[in-house]
C-alpha cells in the first residue's frame, strides 16, 4: 500500500472538517476525492501534503508515519487551484525550482526541464512570465513543476476549476494520459462528478467531513452504499413510499422505504414503444427542457414527480401529453440499509408455454 | 548549513529577538509616560494639567488644528478631484510634488514659512501695514500646521476616486440627475470615507506638530502657545512630570482619534 | 468649471509649496555663494550633518530589519493567535498618534539619568540620553511604523500559496523567503526605506528633547537649523536648510519612482 490514512481527524475552532476517515491507496492509482463544497477533501489533500496538521490519526507513507514531517520531506508534488506559479520567474525557473532546492547540477536540470517541457506541450514558452500565459497553460506548468522533482505521490486541489470549460475537457484527458505515462500514485480533488468519473480510477465521496464510499466509478454509480452517495450521484429523483411504484409494491420492507431512481432507469414514451406494456404506469409530461443533445422530461406518475432523458431521434413530446412508464431499477433505502432492486414486472408474467 | 540554520533555536531566537524589539521600542515607552505622569501621585497630575497656561495651550492647539484640517479637507478634496478627474499639462509633476511635505523635515517647513511671511519679507511687511501680523501670531501656526498635514486628505481621497464605477455614474444620469445631482448622491459617499479618515489624520498630526510650529509661533502663552511647545518647555525646565501629565492628556486624544480613524476605515471597507 | 479648478489647484501648489522653496533657495545665497560656504563649512554644521547621517543610517538598516519581519510575523505567522496579531496591529499605529516631543519625553523618562535604566548604563559607562543611542532610540521609535505598513499590505495580497508551493517543492524557511516572498515585496520594501530616509532625516522634536542639542556633540541637521533660527542668524540656517531641502527633493523622486515600481503587477 502506498498510502494508508487512519481515523484522521481535523478540527477548525469548532468546526469538524474531517471525521474518522480511513483508506488505502495503491500506488500507482489516480484516485479522486469527490464531493460538495466545504466537505473536507481540500483539508484532507493538505494534510497529506503537510500543508495542515491532523487533529489526530494517522498518515503513512509506504508503511511509514509521515505525520511529523515538513512538506519539504514528504516527497509529494502539489498543484494548486489557482496554480500557485512564482510570478518573478520564467516557465524555465518555475519548473526547475524543486531542481535547484535539491542542488541537481544543471545539466540535469536543463534535461529534465526541457523533458517535461516536451511531456506538457510548452516548448517555445520556456523563456515566459506567468502572467504572458493563458490559463491552460498555466495549468500545465504548474503540472510540470510539481513533476520535475520526481515526486512518489501527486496531488491536485481542483485543477482545473480555475479553466474554462472547453479547455477542461482536453486537459482532463491529457491530465489522465499524462499520469499513466509517468505511472505515479495520484489524489485529486473535485466537486465536479463527470471530472472524477472521467479521470480517476477510483473515487472517494467524501461529505461533510466523511468518507461515503471507497470505488471505481462503475461501482459506486450501480452500488451506492449510502443514501447520499445515490443521490450525489446523477440526477435522481427520490420518491417517499417506494410501495406506490408499479412493480416495487412488495419489495419494500419495514417503515418507511423510500426509493431513489435514476433517469438512466426511467423509460418513457408512447405505447407503441414499449414491448411489456404490462409494466408500465400512465403518466403526464409536466415539463420539457431542451439540453441540446437529448430532451430533458418531467413526469408525473401517481402524483410523483420523476426526471428522465428522451433522445432527439424519438417523436417529440409534448406538455400535458399521456405517455407510458417504466421504472426499470430503484435503489431503495430504509433507516437501517439500502438495496438495488430490478421492477418485477419486466419479468415475463406470462411466458409462453409451447 | 542548512541543517544548523533549521535548528529550532534559530526560529525561536529570531521570533523574540523581534518581538522583544517591538515591545521594548514602542510599548514600553508609552507605558513609561504613563507610570510618569502619575509618579508623583494623582494630586500632582491633576495640578499639572489644570495648570491655565498648560490647558489654554491644549484648547488653542484643538482649536487651530480644527481650522487647518477643516483647510485640508476643502482644499484636498478639490485637488484629489483635480488630480484624478482631469487630465492636463503638469499633472504628474504636481502629483508628485504632493509628498513633499512628507519629505520635508518640518523645520525646514517652519523656516520657510519665517521667510516668506516674516516681518523682514514682502509680504509680512504688507501684512504689518495692513494691520495684522502673520509670523509669531496664530494665522502663521495656521499655516504652519495646514502645509505639514497637506498630503493626508489628498492622499486619502486620490484611491476612492480612481475606484469610482464610471458605470455608477452613467447609470445616476441616464437615470435622469443632474451633474450636481450625482455628485451630491453618488460620487460624494463615495469619497466621504477618504474626506473623514484624511481629515482625521490630518487632525491628529496638526495636533502634534512641532517643528514648524516652534519656529513660526512667539509661544506667547494662551495666544500662540502650542501644546506640544508647552510640553517642551516644561522639559526645558526641568518639569519632566508636568511634562508626561500634559502628554498623557494629549496622547489619549490622539489615541482616541487614531481609534476612530481605524473604526472609520473599517466601516469603509465592509461596503 | 474645470478651468476655475484647475487653475486654482495650480494656485494652490505654488502658493504653499513652490514659492516657499523658492525662498529657501533665494534665502541660502543671500550673502552670495562665498556666504552660503562660510555658513556651511562650521564645524558645526559639518559635525552635525555627519550627525544627521549617522542617524539616518542606523535607523534605517534597524528599521528596514525588523520592520520587515514584524510585517511577515503580523501577516504570516501561524504560531502567533489571532488576537495577539491583532493586538500588536494597533500598536503598530501608535508612533503616527505621539507628538515628536512626547517621543522624546518618553525616551528620557524611560532611559535618563534619572531612570532606573538609565542610571544603570551610565553607571556602566554608556550614556543613552543626551548622545548617539538616545537619538537614535527616539528617531527609531517614530519611524517604525513606516516599514511595516508599506510591506503588510503586500504580503496580505500576496496570499500564502506561492509559499506553499515552494515548501512543497522542498524549499525552508530562508529559501522560501528569498525565491518567492522577496521579488513580490522588493519594491514596497524599497518605498518604505526611502519614507524612512526622509522621515529620520527630518526628525526634530524628539531628537531635540532626547539629544540636548549639545553644538558639536549631538545637534543634527535640524536642530542646528533651529538654533541658527534662534540667534538669529538666518543666512546660515538657510545654508543648512538648503542641504535638507536637496536631500529631500532627491528623496522625493526616488519616493515618486519606487511607488510607480511598486503597482507594476
Amino acid at each position: 500500500m502506498h498510502v494508508e490514512v487512519r481515523d484522521l481527524n481535523k478540527h477548525f475552532g469548532d468546526f469538524h472538517a474531517v471525521k474518522d476517515v480511513s483508506f488505502d491507496i495503491a500506488k500507482g492509482h489516480l484516485i479522486g476525492l469527490l464531493g460538495p463544497s466545504g466537505g473536507g477533501k481540500t483539508s484532507i489533500l493538505r494534510m497529506l501534503a503537510g500543508l495542515e496538521n491532523p487533529g489526530s490519526g494517522e498518515i503513512r507513507f509506504h508503511g511509514k508515519v509521515v505525520n511529523h514531517l515538513p512538506p519539504q520531506e514528504r516527497g509529494i508534488g502539489f498543484v494548486f487551484q489557482n496554480y500557485a506559479l512564482f510570478k518573478h520567474m520564467t516557465v524555465f525557473d518555475n519548473i526547475a525550482f524543486g531542481l535547484k532546492v535539491k542542488k541537481t547540477p544543471k545539466s540535469q536540470i536543463r534535461d529534465r526541464v526541457m523533458e517535461l517541457v516536451e511531456l506538457t506541450g510548452l516548448k517555445g514558452f520556456e523563456q515566459r512570465y506567468p502572467h504572458q500565459l493563458s490559463g491552460g497553460q498555466r495549468q500545465r506548468v504548474a503540472f510540470a513543476r510539481a513533476l520535475a522533482p520526481e515526486p512518489q505521490l501527486l496531488l491536485l486541489d481542483e485543477p482545473f476549476a480555475a479553466i474554462d470549460a472547453k479547455i477542461r475537457q482536453e486537459l482532463r484527458s491529457w491530465l489522465r494520459e499524462l499520469i499513466e505515462r509517468v505511472g505515479i500514485t495520484s489524489i485529486f480533488v473535485t466537486h465536479d462528478q463527470d471530472e472524477a468519473i472521467e479521470v480517476a480510477d477510483e473515487i472517494m465521496i467524501i461529505s461533510q467531513g466523511r468518507l461515503e464510499q471507497k470505488g471505481t466509478p462503475w461501482d459506486i454509480y450501480k452500488n451506492p452504499e449510502t443514501p447520499f452517495v445515490a443521490t450525489f450521484i446523477g440526477e435522481s429523483t427520490v420518491v417517499e413510499d417506494a410501495s406506490q411504484l408499479k412493480g416495487f409494491e412488495h419489495a419494500v420492507e419495514g417503515e418507511r422505504t423510500r426509493a431513489l431512481i435514476r433517469p438512466e432507469y426511467i423509460e418513457i414514451g408512447l405505447k407503441n414503444e414499449f414491448s411489456m406494456l404490462s409494466a408500465t404506469e400512465k403518466g403526464i409530461v409536466k415539463h420539457l427542457h431542451f439540453r441540446g443533445s437529448e430532451w430533458m422530461v418531467e413526469v408525473e406518475v401517481e402524483g410523483h414527480k420523476l426526471i428522465t432523458y428522451r433522445s432527439l431521434e424519438k417523436t417529440t413530446l409534448q406538455v400535458g401529453q399521456q405517455i407510458r412508464v417504466l421504472v426499470h431499477r430503484a435503489y431503495l433505502f430504509n433507516d437501517t440499509h439500502s438495496w438495488v432492486v430490478e421492477n418485477r414486472l419486466k419479468e415475463d408474467p406470462m411466458p409462453v408455454i409451447i | 548549513m542548512n541543517t544548523v540554520l533549521r535548528h529550532k533555536g534559530w526560529t525561536w531566537g529570531f521570533r523574540s529577538t523581534v518581538l522583544l524589539y517591538f515591545i521594548v521600542l514602542i510599548v514600553l515607552p508609552i507605558i513609561g509616560v504613563y507610570v510618569n505622569s502619575f509618579s508623583e501621585g494623582w494630586s500632582n497630575f491633576i495640578q499639572s494639567i489644570m495648570d491655565p497656561i498648560a490647558w489654554k495651550a491644549v484648547l488653542l492647539t484643538i482649536r487651530l488644528a480644527v481650522i487647518a484640517t477643516v483647510i485640508n479637507v476643502i482644499l484636498g478634496t478639490m485637488i484629489a478631484w483635480v488630480l484624478t478627474r482631469y487630465r492636463f499639462f503638469g499633472r504628474s509633476f504636481l502629483n508628485s510634488l504632493v509628498d513633499l511635505p512628507f519629505a520635508l523635515p518640518t523645520a525646514v517647513g517652519g523656516l520657510m514659512i519665517m521667510l516668506l511671511l516674516g516681518p523682514i519679507s514682502a509680504i509680512g511687511k504688507l501684512a504689518e501695514s495692513m494691520g495684522f501680523e502673520i509670523v509669531f501670531h496664530q494665522p502663521a501656526i495656521v499655516i504652519a500646521m495646514t502645509f505639514v498635514t497637506f498630503p493626508f486628505v489628498i492622499r486619502a481621497v486620490q484611491p476612492l476616486l480612481e475606484e469610482i464605477d464610471p458605470s455608477e455614474e452613467e447609470a445616476s444620469y441616464t437615470m435622469g440627475a443632474s451633474k450636481a445631482r450625482t455628485f451630491r448622491q453618488v460620487i460624494l459617499p463615495s469619497m466621504a470615507p477618504g474626506m473623514i479618515s484624511g481629515g482625521m489624520l490630518a487632525f491628529s498630526r496638526a495636533l502634534a506638530e512641532f517643528g514648524a510650529v516652534v519656529l513660526v509661533a512667539g509661544n506667547i502663552p494662551g495666544r500662540t502657545l502650542t501644546a506640544s511647545v508647552f510640553i517642551y518647555g516644561e522639559i526645558e525646565s526641568d518639569n519632566p512630570t508636568g511634562a508626561a501629565a500634559v502628554s498623557v492628556l494629549l496622547l489619549t486624544l490622539s489615541f482616541l482619534i487614531l481609534w476612530l480613524i481605524n473604526l472609520v476605515q473599517m466601516r469603509g471597507r465592509r461596503r | 468649471m474645470r478651468r476655475l479648478l484647475i487653475g486654482l489647484t495650480f494656485a494652490v501648489f505654488i502658493v504653499l509649496l513652490i514659492i516657499p522653496l523658492g525662498r529657501i533657495v533665494i534665502g541660502a545665497f543671500e550673502d552670495g555663494a562665498g556666504g552660503f560656504l562660510d555658513g556651511l563649512l562650521r564645524p558645526e554644521a559639518l559635525h552635525a550633518l555627519m550627525m544627521t547621517g549617522l542617524v539616518v543610517l542606523v535607523v534605517t538598516l534597524l528599521n528596514t530589519l525588523f520592520g520587515v519581519m514584524m510585517a511577515i510575523y503580523l501577516v504570516r505567522a501561524g504560531w502567533l493567535s489571532d488576537r495577539v496579531k491583532g493586538l500588536l496591529n494597533s500598536i503598530v499605529d501608535l508612533p503616527y498618534a505621539v507628538s515628536p516631543v512626547i517621543g522624546g519625553l518618553m525616551i528620557v523618562l524611560l532611559l535618563g539619568p534619572n531612570s532606573i535604566m538609565g542610571a544603570f548604563f551610565e553607571g556602566i559607562g554608556f550614556n543613552v540620553v543626551y548622545a548617539f543611542p538616545g537619538m537614535v532610540i527616539a528617531t527609531l521609535f517614530v519611524t517604525f511604523p513606516l516599514m511595516v505598513r508599506e510591506v503588510m499590505p503586500v504580503l496580505q495580497e500576496l496570499g500564502s500559496q506561492q509559499e506553499e508551493a515552494a515548501s512543497t517543492l522542498g524549499a525552508y524557511g530562508w529559501r522560501t523567503f528569498w525565491s518567492v516572498t522577496w521579488p513580490s515585496i522588493r519594491w514596497a520594501v524599497v518605498y518604505g526605506l526611502v519614507l524612512t530616509v526622509a522621515r529620520s532625516l527630518g526628525e526634530f522634536g524628539a531628537v531635540l528633547v532626547v539629544s540636548g542639542n549639545i553644538m558639536n556633540k549631538t545637534q543634527t541637521a535640524t536642530t542646528l537649523v533651529y538654533q541658527d533660527v534662534e540667534n538669529f542668524n538666518v543666512a546660515a540656517a538657510n545654508g543648512v536648510a538648503l542641504v535638507l531641502v536637496t536631500f529631500s527633493v532627491g528623496l522625493l523622486l526616488m519616493m515618486e519612482w519606487a511607488k510607480k515600481r511598486k503597482e507594476v503587477h
